[in-house]
């Protein structure tokens, strides 16, 4: 009986041998492919970090903590600090409302969700000008009143929601409804509240892929280039977020010291895709155990027929 | 086309799906592989399309070894259980897949499609796609698809599991009738006993990879060659120890005994049986109608026994002492067994006390 | 059956409200101002805007390098795609792990490496100049840069749908004697067409309105080398609201009309591949 359990369907199926190609087909088509990623994806990555370093570490400490660079990471980290949480909360309470409620146009309000997907930032940075910029219609409204939205703080802010306003949402929604709502209702008719049938019931259920989707609308947040760069005017050590910093460098040809701001974008990147395989992996587990639950099951049954 | 397997095993890692198997299907037959869930009937059948190498033995059709040759050139038809219809292709297209690849004429491959929609009853959805059919139509498509090629050998994976009760009786029947009138070698897999006896020439019958016996349905259940396979076929109850039964005393020492409802006889008490020592004492527990006769569970010799007794005679009440006699016990001991029929019925000097 | 859920579950009206006000406030207020902007124009600013040549050509160069982007990526995708979950071999998870980098990078800084790699003194534009091929600063470059930002969207979308894709398919195909390539162009390929087409479509809209990596790789030369979005940048610092706006409304609507087509795609392909 063990050897049943333990046997098969342990490591995932590879291709049976009278549907694969033949074994050179096969090593032409990977080689193919590893070429292609490392000329578009691999080679950039060590490009950042080969520039960042040109000119010693001496260089790439010295430019990353010069006034300017020490400024723009401030920055952008403020502008995360305020647009992650705000994302979230949407995400999150879109995500409740979709999956645990049926209702009319649940289609038109997920298109309208990941519309800001289909947007050039550049737009997305252009929408606040035409609202609030000095020709805006609320241009002149905010002058007299001497407030300041865009190439500020607050435009800042307002173009990277916008951006990266899908991101949560996206990733919870196919989350929440495969779980479906059976444990959530189960809470309820015992006489849970609403908030405690969310942090007890829901919230450790989805909590990795929350995990992800906060990391990536963090990684979106800090690295938004198009949208910011619009709203942002480019006054150094006020309103340059780090992308828009890297850019401000790479046009006065300071190489270094853009590839070394560069490369902590980089860093930034590559943790949000290892907490992604990790999310990934603590699925996969999951799903395992579930499916080897299931089998012990069946044998049993087979055993009980027996 | 002669199909004959010859000590075929496949292991997955340390596990033996199927072990030492062999059989022998001869051509034109309609053959069922029959066994519960896991017993490795897929597994049989993929070794035998070439879609799964066996880790040991060989696989012959007409006398040709065919281990090595790819699925393609087999020459076979396989029906797969989810159908596997191309689903952007039409109907029309789905049949006519094999006869494109053989590169037959654009005549040819219309005049043999419509003749296999006409077969199948399917005249007319020519046109549609797989996803705008019926359960039981996909079932035909598939079919029809794998006939087209004229295959030697056709392979059904539990044809008829994704179809409902009531449609799957129809097409039963006209599968068996079709596959008859083709004459072709066909073998089909299903843990539906009756399903098997019903449609099959005759019956492989599996049980944890391995073959427990091969015969037509009558031999099987006449003379079934394990506890397991009289178990599977047919309606009966196991006895541990048949030496106990009254009859069977000598005969039996150390054997299993397997009855079935048609080897034993009820007698009311004030009716008892010519050679009253020949039966046991029993208790009606329950008591069946079904149609044209009774189905009762009596209880006797320690054992929970069925019988049918005809509607003709006198009905019996639950919890009615009867006299119980057993005719015949089919014997098991080792792999073997034979039919022991009652002693006492026919000695020729009765004790009576 | 939908009042019930409604019922039993709290926080219908809170979480839906909260919903609609957020993305009301930060989405569809914001983007009807453009449409609304762009309305106030007469039809022959409007017309004046986009037909001016210099619009026009960046219009082309926009749609014709997404477009070729697309379908690179359309080609490359599905082989990585393919490679990744139908071949075992060392690194894979690693590449596979890879493919979402340009999700996760900022587009600056794709944008800069890729310039530097790419440009005649850069690793790669190094092996190219000799031949008399120029890369960066080329309608080439831009294209490269979109490659680079379109690749997952392609490889996301197709990947899922092969792994699901049930062996049996091939199966019954090569049961009934096609050879592999057979299999492979008439029985595979158009199973995953529908993902594939949704993979280009996305990597397409994707392109038309990329910014950050494709204005360091482009040279931004007018009529030669420069992209819409930048068109709006430059109009916009410029002070010109209107002509930026209506070049803007021109890339929106083709942006919804190409979200509607994939929308369109994956309902089919839903209804097609329900059947068991
Ligand atoms: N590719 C595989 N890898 C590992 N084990 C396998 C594989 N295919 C089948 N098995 C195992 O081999 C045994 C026989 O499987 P098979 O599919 O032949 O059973 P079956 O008789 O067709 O059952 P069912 O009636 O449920 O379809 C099962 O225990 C199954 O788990
Ligand atoms: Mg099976």
């Amino acid at each position: 009986m063990a050897s049943i359990a333990l046997g098969p369907a342990a490591e995932s199926r590879e291709t049976p041998a009278h549907l694969n190609e033949p074994a050179w087909v096969r090593v032409l088509l990977i080689g193919l492919a590893v070429l292609f990623l490392t000329l578009i994806l691999l080679v950039p990555l060590a490009a950042v970090f080969a520039e960042a370093f040109k000119k010693g570490a001496a260089v790439y400490l010295q430019s990353l903590t010069s006034k300017d660079a020490l400024a723009a990471i401030r920055l952008t980290l403020a502008v995360a600090a305020i647009a992650v949480p705000l994302n979230v909360l949407f995400g999150v309470s879109a995500a409740w409302a979709v999956t645990k409620f049926r209702f009319r146009g649940k289609q038109l309000f997920l298109t309208l969700t990941d519309l800001p997907f289909a947007v050039s930032p550049v737009i997305a940075g252009l929408v606040f000008i035409l609202l609030f910029g000095s020709r805006g219609w609320l241009g002149p409204f905010l002058a007299e009143h001497d407030l300041k939205i865009v190439f500020a703080l607050p435009g800042i802010v307002l173009s990277t929601l916008f951006v990266t306003f899908p991101f949560v949402a996206r990733e919870l929604i196919p989350l929440m409804e495969a779980q479906g709502k059976d444990e959530e209702e189960a809470a309820v008719s015992l006489g849970a509240g609403g908030w405690r049938v969310f942090f007890r019931v829901t919230l450790p259920g989805i909590k990795w892929g929350l995990l992800y989707g906060i990391i990536l609308c963090n990684a979106r947040a800090m690295g938004e280039f198009g949208a910011v760069s619009v709203v942002s005017g480019h006054i150094r050590g006020r309103t340059n977020t780090l992308p828009l910093h890297v850019e401000i460098l790479y046009n006065e040809y300071q190489f270094a010291a853009a590839f070394a701001a560069a490369s902590l974008l980089v860093l930034l990147a590559l943790v949000t895709l290892a907490v992604k395989s990790f999310v990934e992996w603590r699925h996969r587990r999951h799903a395992d155990a579930l499916a080897a639950r299931e089998r012990q099951g069946a044998l049993r049954e087979e055993a009980a027929w027996r | 086309m002669e199909v004959r397997v010859d000590q075929l095993s496949k292991a997955y890692g340390g596990f033996h799906a199927v072990e030492d198997v062999s059989f022998r299907i001869g051509s034109g037959k309609l053959a069922g592989l029959l066994g519960p869930s896991g017993s490795g009937k897929t597994t049989i059948l993929r070794m035998l399309a070439g879609l799964e190498q066996p880790s040991s033995g060989d696989v012959y059709f007409d006398g040709r070894r065919m281990n090595d040759v790819r699925p393609q050139q087999r020459g076979i038809g396989f029906v797969f259980q989810n159908y596997a219809l191309f689903r952007h292709m039409t109907v029309a297209d789905n049949i006519a897949f094999g006869l494109a690849v053989q590169r037959k004429s654009r005549t040819d491959i219309r005049r043999k499609v419509e003749e296999l929609l006409e077969l199948t009853g399917l005249a007319g959805l020519g046109s549609r796609l797989p996803h705008q059919l019926s359960g039981g139509q996909r079932q035909r498509v598939a079919f029809a698809r794998a006939l087209a090629p004229e295959p030697g050998l056709l392979l059904l994976d539990e044809p008829f599991a994704a179809i409902d009760a009531k449609i799957r009786k129809e097409l039963r029947a006209w599968l068996k009738e079709t596959i008859g009138r083709l004459g072709i070698t066909s073998l089909f897999v299903t843990h539906d006993q009756e399903e098997a006896v019903e449609v099959a020439d005759e019956i492989v019958i599996l049980h944890r990879g391995r073959l427990e016996q091969h015969g037509t349905p009558e031999a099987i259940y006449r003379e079934p060659q394990s506890p397991f396979v009289a178990g599977f076929i047919g309606e009966s109850t196991i006895v541990p120890d048949a030496s106990s039964l009254r009859g069977f005393e000598e005969e039996a020492e150390h054997h299993q005994g397997l009855i079935r409802p048609e080897y034993v006889e009820l007698f009311k008490t004030n009716r008892p049986p010519a050679v009253r020592s020949a039966a046991e004492e029993g208790v009606v527990r329950r008591q069946f109608f079904r149609g044209s006769f009774w189905e009762v569970e009596v209880e006797a010799a320690g054992a929970q026994l069925t019988v049918h007794r005809p509607l003709e005679q006198e009905p019996l009440e639950p919890g009615e002492p009867v006299h119980v006699l057993i005719h015949r016990v089919y014997l098991f001991r080792g792999g073997t067994g034979r039919m022991a029929e009652n002693r006492r019925k026919t000695d020729p000097m009765p004790v009576y006390l | 059956m939908r009042n019930t859920s409604k019922r039993l579950l709290p926080g219908f009206g809170l979480t839906m409200g909260f919903s609609l006000l957020y993305l009301s406030l930060l989405v569809l207020i914001p983007l009807s101002a453009v449409f609304l902007k762009a309305a106030t124009l007469s039809w022959d600013q409007f017309w004046q805007t986009v037909l001016n040549p210099r619009v026009l050509a960046s219009f082309r160069l926009t749609f014709l390098t997404s477009l070729g982007a697309a379908a690179v990526n359309a080609v490359f995708g599905l082989l990585v795609a393919w490679v990744l979950v139908r071949y075992r071999f060392p690194g894979r998870r690693f590449l596979d792990g890879l493919i979402d980098i340009p999700f996760a990078l900022p587009t600056a800084v794709a944008g800069i490496a890729l310039t530097t790699l790419y440009a005649d003194s850069g690793w790669i534009g190094a092996l190219f100049a000799p031949l008399g091929i120029k890369l960066a600063y080329t309608p080439i470059g831009i294209t490269i840069a979109l490659v680079f930002i379109g690749l997952p969207f392609v490889v996301r979308t197709v990947q899922p749908v092969l792994q699901e894709l049930d062996h049996s398919f091939e199966e019954a195909s090569a049961c009934l004697g096609a050879s592999r390539t057979r299999t492979l162009w008439k029985v595979v390929l158009p199973e995953l067409l529908p993902a594939l087409l949704t993979g280009f479509a996305l990597a397409f809209a994707r392109g038309l309105g990329e910014y950050g990596s494709v204005v360091f790789i482009s040279g931004n030369m007018p009529m030669k080398t420069e992209i819409a979005p930048l068109l709006i940048m430059t109009k916009l610092e410029q002070f010109d609201y209107a002509g930026a706006t209506a070049i803007a409304a021109v890339l929106l609507v083709l942006s919804f009309l190409l979200l509607f087509v994939i929308n369109g795609l994956q309902r089919r392909a839903n209804r097609v591949q329900r059947q068991a």
